[in-house]
């Protein structure tokens, strides 16, 4: 089998997550005994591909072109359609990050192909690839298989496989360039400047302990109850998306994948479900307490201890108890 | 402006839900709601409209029990709803259920087409860039603005991290909307009662014409097997606090 990962930098920087997916094509490629080959895409780039080529693959294709120095979904299809027509891949994995989901299904569906997205993880089972994906906001998973021909597509979530673990190539990989055609009248997007919102107000990565809640609060007047948890431990309040969308607490404060990524020595989870997008912000930390009244909560899959209960029973008594001492 | 808002109805989020033999979940005794992006899709459509005129159409494909979530949409102030119904819709990968998307949008001719980013279901992620490619429409995800110029759109973009980017594209074309980019308005009576006069049209799946053969296969559906043994502390909230107090001082050491 031939595999393609598709590796994402911005501004010549990498998204650390292409090496996450780099990881898992590598074990992929072992177990399935395929060709590994990886892709990087922009301009100016080829720095990026010198250092890819010291991983332990078989081929890096760069591919450069005026038009994809900066990211569009028109550019990327039409060029890695290009690379997928030239590199033939059965497989094509890609990291699932918020510009993936921009153009993947697109650069599919061009092709008349299916993508399986989001994956957590998968298994090699009788010659067959099963990709294992969340369903139901995390409650329930899901083994997916592919039908019809190749190439098949598809992208694995953040923190699903460990950079760490990439392997050193014993020799480089050969680099090739790949030309693409690429019109500007064929990119119907315009990408204007990248910025950030107003400065962030409190670093929450530096927090030693978070206090963070979730739809169980209710309402906003309730914030000041895990507020007053976050003070007696000497930590910082954190929320869930749900929370900074209704306003409650501002969205400097939001765990997830489209807030900040966490990893604290302790970290309370109260009142939150654990959907997949907040569980990628936070999974890391070292100790997590989870208190939900659903014991069924896929927050509990990552808790090392977990209350099952009323938190406006369950967080008073803890305050109590600290303010005792 | 003619916006075409895609919603789907999903298990309401507090549904307890039982794993079938045939790879879905028990519909019966369970309540079924608006996909949450999608409802900011909606709203945001209904706010295009309310500042540029024009019609917003709210499109479902499901079973019989959609029509309930299409209501839902013309009481908030849509326009007309298109019900494609098929019993066996949850059972299409995405790229099936885009297609059929595409084929009944498609005949509407719209300047614009909304989804919510992803549904609370199956969580594809897919729909909306999908059916941009189907309908060869310029499109942008994760939308946090939308700002009307020149025949055209700029649009903010939301990035990962905390990083936004401003995009300009013309129309028609099709965008996938962040939650939290507006505050969801509730239907009022006088809403409600207004949609009892406003049309959902009913086409089948099938009538649309869709030739698909699928590109994945869900093998089996489970309840997900645990990362961590989680220990639970139990007693009354007073004694669990005590416990939980106990163990991340002693145990885990972390206070």
């Amino acid at each position: 089998m031939n595999i393609l990962l598709i590796t994402e930098q911005r501004d010549a920087q990498w998204n650390k997550t292409s090496f996450e997916t780099l990881a898992a094509a590598q074990q992929m490629a072992a177990e399935t005994k395929s060709r590994l080959a990886a892709v990087v895409i922009g301009k100016g780039v080829a720095a990026l591909a010198g250092e890819l080529a010291a991983t332990k693959l078989d081929e890096v294709l760069l591919v450069e072109h005026d038009l994809l120095s900066a990211y569009t979904p028109d550019g990327y299809t039409i060029a890695l359609k290009q690379v997928v027509a030239q590199a033939k891949p059965d497989l094509v994995l890609l990291p699932h990050t918020y510009q993936v989901r921009d153009f993947a299904p697109k650069l599919a569906a061009s092709l008349g192909k299916g993508m399986i997205g989001d994956c957590v993880g998968y298994r090699h089972e009788n010659g067959k690839l099963i990709f294992v994906r969340q369903m139901f906001q995390g409650k329930t998973a899901a083994d997916v298989v592919f039908e019809g021909a190749a190439p098949w597509f598809a992208t694995f979530q953040a923190g699903a496989f460990r950079a760490d673990l990439v392997a050193k190539g014993s020799s480089n990989a050969p680099v090739t360039p790949i030309s693409v055609e690429l019109k500007p009248e064929q990119i119907r997007t315009k990408p204007l400047e990248l910025f950030r919102e107003a400065k962030q107000a409190v670093d929450l990565t530096q927090a030693p302990i978070l206090v963070a809640v979730g739809r169980g609060i209710k309402a906003p007047e309730n914030i000041p109850l895990a507020e007053k948890l976050a003070k007696l431990l000497g930590g910082e309040l954190a929320a869930s998306r749900p929370i900074c969308d209704e306003g409650w607490l501002p969205m400097d404060r939001q765990i997830g994948s489209s807030g900040q990524t966490v990893a604290p020595k302790l970290y309370l989870a109260i009142g939150i479900s654990g959907a997949i997008q907040h569980v990628v912000g936070m999974k890391g930390s070292r100790t997590i307490v989870a208190i939900n009244k659903d014991q069924n909560a896929p927050i509990f899959e990552v808790a090392d201890y977990g209350i099952v209960g009323d938190l406006f029973e369950i967080v008073p008594a803890l305050n109590e108890a600290l303010e005792k001492k | 402006m003619k916006i075409v808002v895609c919603i789907k109805q999903v298990p309401a989020k507090d549904a307890p839900l039982a794993i079938t033999d045939a790879n879905w979940i028990r519909e019966t005794d369970i309540g079924f709601e608006m996909n949450e992006p999608d409802s900011y899709a909606l709203e945001e459509a209904l706010r295009l409209k309310e500042k540029h005129t024009g019609e917003v159409i709210a499109v479902s494909m499901g079973p019989e029990r959609v029509k309930q979530t299409i209501k839902e949409a013309l009481a908030k102030g849509a326009d007309r709803g298109v019900h494609i119904a098929d019993d066996k819709a949850h059972t299409l990968d995405p790229l099936g259920a885009a297609k059929s998307l595409a084929a009944a949008i498609g005949r509407e001719k719209p300047d614009l087409v909304l989804t919510g980013l992803q549904s609370e279901d199956q969580g594809f992620g897919q729909t909306g860039v999908l059916l941009a490619e189907l309908l060869g429409l310029p499109h942008a995800t994760i939308i946090m603005q939308i700002d009307a110029q020149d025949g055209g759109l700029r649009v903010k973009r939301e990035l990962e991290a905390g990083w936004f980017q401003w995009v300009e594209l013309p129309l028609p074309a099709m965008l996938t909307i962040q939650s939290g980019i507006n505050k969801v308005r509730y239907a009022t009576l006088k809403g409600i009662m207004a949609a009892k006069k406003k049309e959902i049209a009913t086409i089948t799946r099938e009538s649309l014409g869709v030739t698909h053969e699928p590109t994945q296969r869900i093998e089996r559906i489970y309840v997900p097997t645990k990362t961590k043994k989680t220990e639970f502390l139990t007693g009354t909230p007073k004694e669990a606090a005590a416990k939980l107090i106990e163990k991340l001082k002693h145990e885990a050491r972390v206070i």
